[in-house]
């Protein structure tokens, strides 16, 4: 799809012919963020996770520059519709640029509330994993196993644990 | 198209939550007013979405065009009669949780302990929520979807940390998170269908993805369908719900339960029949059914908290829809959908169940419930007959919709289908043990031979002992909490809470009554999306549709 799909035009270009010549800078520039993003996003601390997910959002911000064919100019009503660059990409990435700039707002708050409570901004272990974990360590090094008494248990317990171990 | 479009109820559900998130806001420091204004806007919506069932079903789809773009190019909402009908379960169950949590609320007033709803921020988001689970089922283009998705889920962020206690914010973090990856998959997912297509525009887009590469397909069908997934929580990217639904407030998991991973459920189907209807991927979907149906069963086979056996529930069962809509048969996508309506009242009622068992003794965890048949025999009840609905047996719901999915597996007559046939029986009757034990223990045995009676008590004991740390963590009070462990029934139901949970119930209930005609209805839906021409010439006008 080389052609944009433009306000104007009542029926869109045909756009089968398999003919989108992407802009190799941009599509590297994306594939850079992206993969950037996604090795922070692999990281403990929180703070790091976010930034992760803010460069993987701008990556696919990009992409959408990527998507909307040849540049052209700024698309208004009454412009040609030959000459203007394709106006439906920009509308909806700018949702989306807005729907990230909130979830990450929201994100930063929530780092610093986890900061506030544990100290750290590092995600923490799963309570129910490390649970069950420490389950079986004690199972397998106690000399009165009871199998009976190896049952799993609910987080609210381990939040309870996680009180007692704080106070 | 006229100025003044005739369907001029379908933006009803959207717009009224919005509307009504507004006032509850400004009016925040009148609860009652904010009460009343949210009941006020849901019943409306019930009834904007019962109207809306009844022209569908008369003049097919209602379909309307947003801001009088020319046609293609603006935004359509699209009620159809699988809308209709996701419309009526969810504004119903909506309504009825909002019910229980404002009784929670006030009980919670009148006790004077911590409130676990502050109602100031529950009020407006809880509606956005379903303004957002509305505008997704409405959405006649793939970005609105999105749009909707991220309505629903900016609201749901909201609602599963209020309070901030520790456990929601690390439950919280872990849900973000994956909902903000699921996001960005999503609109990888739009930006290439945009690019190979040049639409989002769903029926557009009906037409269109049968022309390309079968290759390019592929690869926007296997991005939606991921991201889809993962808001659906199929396996294997369903590990993030056990952790995340459980901490949340009573009210707020029975919604989540109910309706958040049906809204992805939703998407599979539309995009699914719409979009990729000679699928290459139908054998791919059965095998994650399966596997969510039986991997999810033996989690919650495993567990020992309530909350948590209901979640793995909830996962293993959302494996029963996919396995409907992986055999791609009108059959299966109508057994789809009659499990979908059927699931939504039923997983619902056992959350706000599961509330009131934590109201009455004190903590949802099994080793330390006991004799709450004694103490309230109304819950008892309900949970008896919601347990048994889940599980599917005769001649509840959950037995009529697992039966129309085994029937149209058994049809289609594979080995595969065989195998997702078998699969389907021995995670009803997992979730039927899951359950039983459920029952065995929280309700039926005395609270002395609860295991871990005597160490709750002292841990909390410890714990009042320790300081306030668990006042401020958010849970109830430590006192009421030891009296509720020690004597569950010092504490009495409070009626509402009780109200809302019975007409819940009463849903699941009335949907056996009605099986007849609502399975008559979801074969004409899926009829309808099977053949997909009622959709794509009631939303493109004659001129656009090449």
């Amino acid at each position: 799809m080389t052609a944009a799909a433009a306000p104007a035009l009542p029926v869109l270009p045909a756009l089968v012919e398999p003919t989108l010549q992407p802009n190799l800078t941009l599509v590297l520039v994306t594939v850079g963020l992206v993969a950037a993003g996604t090795a922070l996003a692999l990281d403990r601390s929180l703070v790091r996770v976010l930034l992760g997910m803010v460069l993987i959002g701008n990556g696919i911000a990009v992409l959408y520059l990527v998507v909307s064919g040849r540049a052209g100019r700024a698309p208004f009503v009454g412009e040609d519709p030959a000459a203007i660059s394709d106006p439906l990409p920009q509308a909806m990435v700018l949702t989306a640029i807005v729907i990230s700039l909130a979830t990450i707002g929201f994100l930063l708050a929530l780092s610093y509330r986890l900061w506030q409570i544990s100290g750290t901004d590092d995600v923490p272990d799963d309570a129910e994993d490390a649970r069950i974990q420490r389950l079986a360590v004690e199972d397998q090094t106690s000399e009165t196993y009871d199998p009976s008494s190896a049952s799993t248990t609910t987080s609210d317990e381990a939040a309870d644990d996680d009180v007692r171990q704080t106070t | 198209m006229t100025d003044f479009p005739v369907p001029d109820l379908v933006p009803l559900p959207v717009l009224l939550p919005l509307l009504g998130a507004a006032l509850t806001l400004a009016f925040r420091r009148s609860p009652r007013l904010q009460r009343g204004i949210s009941v006020a806007v849901l019943v409306a919506v019930v009834a904007a979405a019962g109207v809306l069932l009844w022209q569908t079903g008369v003049d097919g789809p209602q379909v309307l065009w947003l801001g009088a773009w020319q046609e293609p190019l603006g935004i359509s909402l699209v009620a159809d009669r699988l809308s209709a009908l996701m419309l009526v379960v969810s504004g119903i169950v909506t309504l009825l949780v909002l019910v229980f949590a404002i009784g929670q609320g006030q009980a919670d007033d009148d006790e004077d302990s911590e409130s676990e709803t502050p109602l100031t921020i529950f009020h407006p988001t809880y509606l956005v929520l379903s303004a957002g689970v509305a505008n997704a089922f409405l959405a006649g283009d793939l970005f609105n979807l999105f749009v909707g998705f991220e309505i629903l889920l900016f609201s749901s962020y909201v609602l599963i940390t209020l309070g901030g206690s520790a456990a929601r914010i690390h439950a919280g973090t872990t849900y973000v998170v994956v909902s903000l990856l699921s996001s960005a998959l999503f609109l990888v997912g739009i930006a290439a269908v945009y690019a190979a297509t040049g639409t989002v525009n769903l029926a557009q887009l009906a037409i269109r993805v049968g022309d390309l590469a079968p290759g390019v397909a592929l690869v926007l069908q296997l991005c939606l369908l991921t991201a889809f997934a993962i808001k659906a929580a199929v396996f294997p990217m369903s590990a993030w719900l056990p952790d995340s639904y459980p901490t949340a407030p009573a009210p707020v998991t029975a919604v989540f339960a109910g309706l958040l991973t049906k809204v992805g459920v939703y998407a599979i189907i539309r995009v699914q029949t719409l979009l990729f209807p000679d699928s290459p991927l139908q054998g791919l979907l059965m095998w994650a059914a399966l596997l969510t149906m039986v991997i999810g069963i033996l989690g919650a086979v495993s567990q020992s908290g309530l909350k948590r056996i209901l979640s793995f529930t909830l996962v293993s069962h959302i494996g029963y829809m996919i396995f409907g809509i992986a055999l791609a048969t009108p059959e299966g996508t109508a057994g789809a959908i009659f499990y979908v309506a059927h699931h939504i009242t039923i997983q619902t009622a056992l959350f706000l169940i599961t509330g009131l068992v934590e109201r009455l003794g004190g903590t949802t965890s099994l080793d330390r419930l006991g004799g709450l048949a004694a103490a309230s025999p109304v819950l008892a009840t309900l949970f008896f007959v919601s347990a048994m609905n889940l599980s599917g047996i005769p001649p509840l719901s959950g037995f009529l919709a697992k039966i129309g999915l085994l029937h149209a597996g058994v049809a289609l007559g594979t080995p595969l289908a065989w195998l997702l046939v078998v699969g389907g029986i021995v995670t009803s009757l997992l979730t039927l043990y899951a359950l039983a034990k459920v029952w065995s223990q929280a309700f039926w045995r005395t609270l002395a031979d609860a295991p871990k009676v005597e160490q709750t008590v002292a841990v909390m004991v410890a714990s009042v002992r320790a300081g306030r740390h668990e006042v401020e963590a958010g849970t109830d009070s430590a006192e009421a909490a030891v009296a509720g462990a020690v004597h569950p029934t010092t504490r009495t139901l409070p009626r509402t809470m009780l109200g809302a949970t019975a007409a819940m119930t009463a849903v699941g209930l009335l949907i056996t009554l009605v099986a007849g005609p609502l399975f008559a209805y979801t074969q004409r839906a899926a009829t309808d999306l099977m053949r997909r021409d009622t959709y794509v010439t009631s939303v493109l006008p004659e001129e656009v549709r090449r």
